[in-house]
């Protein structure tokens, strides 16, 4: 492997890592803070990437569909907590699973009757439909590097809320004790609320910015799904850091996998899973 | 007689009748479920019984099916009698050795390490040239039985095939019922109820859970075995997670720890994937709107509906 080409596996590894960031972190939050598992969740990256070609096909453009589609998801992982979620909190995990398996079906048959079973293709913004030359015969597209580096922003941000506001720490302390901090006089039901809904646009949002180089088609939710538990898995219930990690371990365990060993290409995560498994079962940034 | 070995026997004469209509739509369709009837079963002991939620079940069924369509010869018969033992034991022993991992975790990382488990596997069928690509592998020629030239049943017979089926599922019915009365199964049903204080009464609670995961898988691969008898093809989505979350889900419908309720669980999951199926295309939507309608409305499955109805008459309508 030359340099150039060790180079764009590089940044793919990082691009998909921390896109796999967005939909996990989510994912490890709610888990952490409420105790839930969340079947749905990779539902939620399959409705964002169906909206974004929805909306781009009526705005004309990915970037409205964006700004357009992020308050809705939202409003809609609001609306679900309200609705369903919240009904779960002292539920056992079986209950859990089933009720959210039951909304993957919903959610898959709702596409499938709203917008079809056909594949789609999103046209890549034409601000960033370019590519950068590497070598001579090698080249990078800009709008890969537009989405790591609004991935790198979003976990800025992330950082920035969880640590550095008075949000972030009812959420932190939620995360360690969550009757101690009802005790304390804070609504976590509305912590519940904020989380998940942050939860589901983190999810939705990187389907949005996925599906131009990834294209829209049905079931792409599942896959990303088993994914992020992967990196939950490796990282740590609860633990956004460890999430950040264990992506971008699984982005390049995945992407170097794909070149290096293609037919084991499928399985490579999950051996790297098996192994963090052996070492540290309770994930590798799991305190205590 | 107690009523309820009664109702028991009253099913089984039912069942055992069924190839008697000559309907041969219906008694594939029952065969097929009863398949999953034992594939129930043998996820109820894990759930129902030693509390471990494991959302990957689908890789043992799996695993067993693929074992005997590479087992089988491509043009003549493979026996019955080397076949199905040699199918049941490597889904026993992929159990085995994948239980060795899951087993080190607990709850909610339990349930996605054996979903995350059960992906390897169908990634294993899909990419590698064991498992013939994501087309699967036709199993051309059923199994024979025939030991010596004497034949004593013929599973390319449906009414045969449909006895041997049922035979399996009271086989494996009074085993699992037996293991269960067994120190052994005392011993897991504790385990679900309070893992710790088996512990320190000197169990080695973990080498209890590890025979139960190899066993369960052992057991889903007669039903995987049987599947792929009955089909005659297998592919990789046998191994995927919808087939993991459809298992379970039979469990949960009939009630878990209850195998009479496990059974009803897949006759009432395949009832309701035909009936939907007749009326839309889109059933998984009435199928997914049931379930969740369940969970919020229905705790603790069918086999909760009568205590709920007996209660209510003792009790008048006051609180439980």
């Amino acid at each position: 492997m030359d340099f150039a080409s060790f180079l764009i596996q590089t940044l793919n590894s990082l691009q998909y890592g921390l896109l796999l960031f967005l939909v996990a972190s989510g994912l490890t939050l709610v888990f952490g803070i409420m105790g839930i598992i969340n079947l749905a969740h990779g539902s939620f990256y399959m409705i964002g990437a169906y909206l974004a070609f929805v909306l781009t096909s009526t705005t004309g453009s990915l970037f409205m569909a964006i700004l357009l589609g992020v308050p809705l998801a939202l409003i809609f992982g609001a609306f679900l907590e309200w609705a369903l979620f919240s009904h779960l909190y002292k539920r056992d995990h079986l209950e859990q699973v089933l009720l959210t398996y039951g909304l993957i079906l919903v959610f898959e048959e709702l596409r499938s009757l709203l917008v079809g079973d056909e594949v789609h293709g999103i046209d890549i913004p034409a601000m960033f439909n370019g590519s950068i030359q590497l070598s001579e015969v090698l080249s990078y597209p800009v709008y890969r590097l537009v989405i790591s580096a609004v991935c790198v922003v979003l976990a800025v941000a992330l950082y920035f809320v969880i640590q550095r506001t008075r949000l972030g720490m009812m959420i932190r302390a939620g995360n360690h004790d969550r009757t101690m901090v009802e005790a304390l006089g804070i609504n976590i039901n509305m912590i519940y609320r904020v989380v998940f809904a942050l939860g589901v646009a983190l999810a939705a949002l990187a389907g949005m910015l996925a599906s131009p180089i990834s294209s829209v088609f049905p079931n792409m939710g599942s896959q990303v799904l088993i994914i992020s538990f992967v990196i939950v898995v490796i990282g740590g219930i609860g633990s956004v850091w460890g999430a950040l990690a264990a992506a971008l371990i699984v982005g390049f365990a995945d992407t170097f996998g794909k070149v290096l060993l293609p037919e084991l290409s499928g399985m490579v995560v999950y051996i790297v899973m098996a192994g963090v498994l052996l070492w540290r079962p309770e994930g590798i940034f799991k305190k205590g | 007689m107690n009523a309820q070995l009664l109702l028991k026997l009253v099913g089984l004469a039912i069942l055992l009748c069924v190839p008697l209509t000559g309907e041969s739509f219906y008694t594939e369709l029952i065969a097929k479920t009863l398949v999953l009837a034992i594939f129930a079963m043998s996820l109820d002991l894990l759930v129902g019984f030693t509390g471990l939620v494991s959302f990957g079940h689908a890789a043992y069924f799996g695993v067993a099916a693929y074992a005997v369509a590479q087992l089988s010869p491509k043009y003549e018969a493979a026996s019955l009698w080397f076949v199905m033992p040699a199918a049941v034991g490597i889904s026993a022993l992929v159990a085995l050795f994948v239980g060795l991992f899951v087993l080190r975790t607990k709850g909610i990382y339990f349930i996605m390490v054996t979903l995350a488990f059960a992906q390897l596997a169908f990634f294993v069928f899909h990419d590698t040239p064991l498992g013939g690509g994501s087309d699967g592998i036709y199993l051309n020629v059923k199994p024979t039985a025939s030991i010596a030239g004497w034949m004593p049943f013929d599973l390319d017979n449906q009414t045969h095939l449909y006895y041997f089926i049922l035979a399996m599922l009271v086989l494996v019915y009074l085993f699992l019922g037996r293991i269960l009365q067994s120190p052994f199964g005392r011993v897991l049903v504790g385990i679900k109820s309070n893992e710790h204080r088996m512990q320190s009464m000197g169990y080695l609670t973990f080498r209890y859970k590890l025979a139960a995961f190899a066993l369960a898988g052992g057991l889903g691969g007669i039903a995987g075995f049987l599947y792929a008898v009955v089909f005659g093809f297998v592919t990789p989505e046998l191994l995927s997670w919808h087939q993991s979350g459809n298992v379970l889900l039979m469990v949960i419908l009939g009630g878990m720890g209850n195998l009479v309720g496990a059974i009803a669980g897949a006759f009432v999951f395949t009832g309701m994937q035909e009936v939907f199926g007749t009326w839309s295309k889109h059933w998984q939507l009435i199928m997914g709107g049931v379930i969740v309608a369940a969970v919020l409305f229905l705790p603790g499955g069918l086999a909760a509906i009568p205590g709920r109805i007996k209660r209510s008459l003792q009790g008048g309508g006051s609180n439980e």
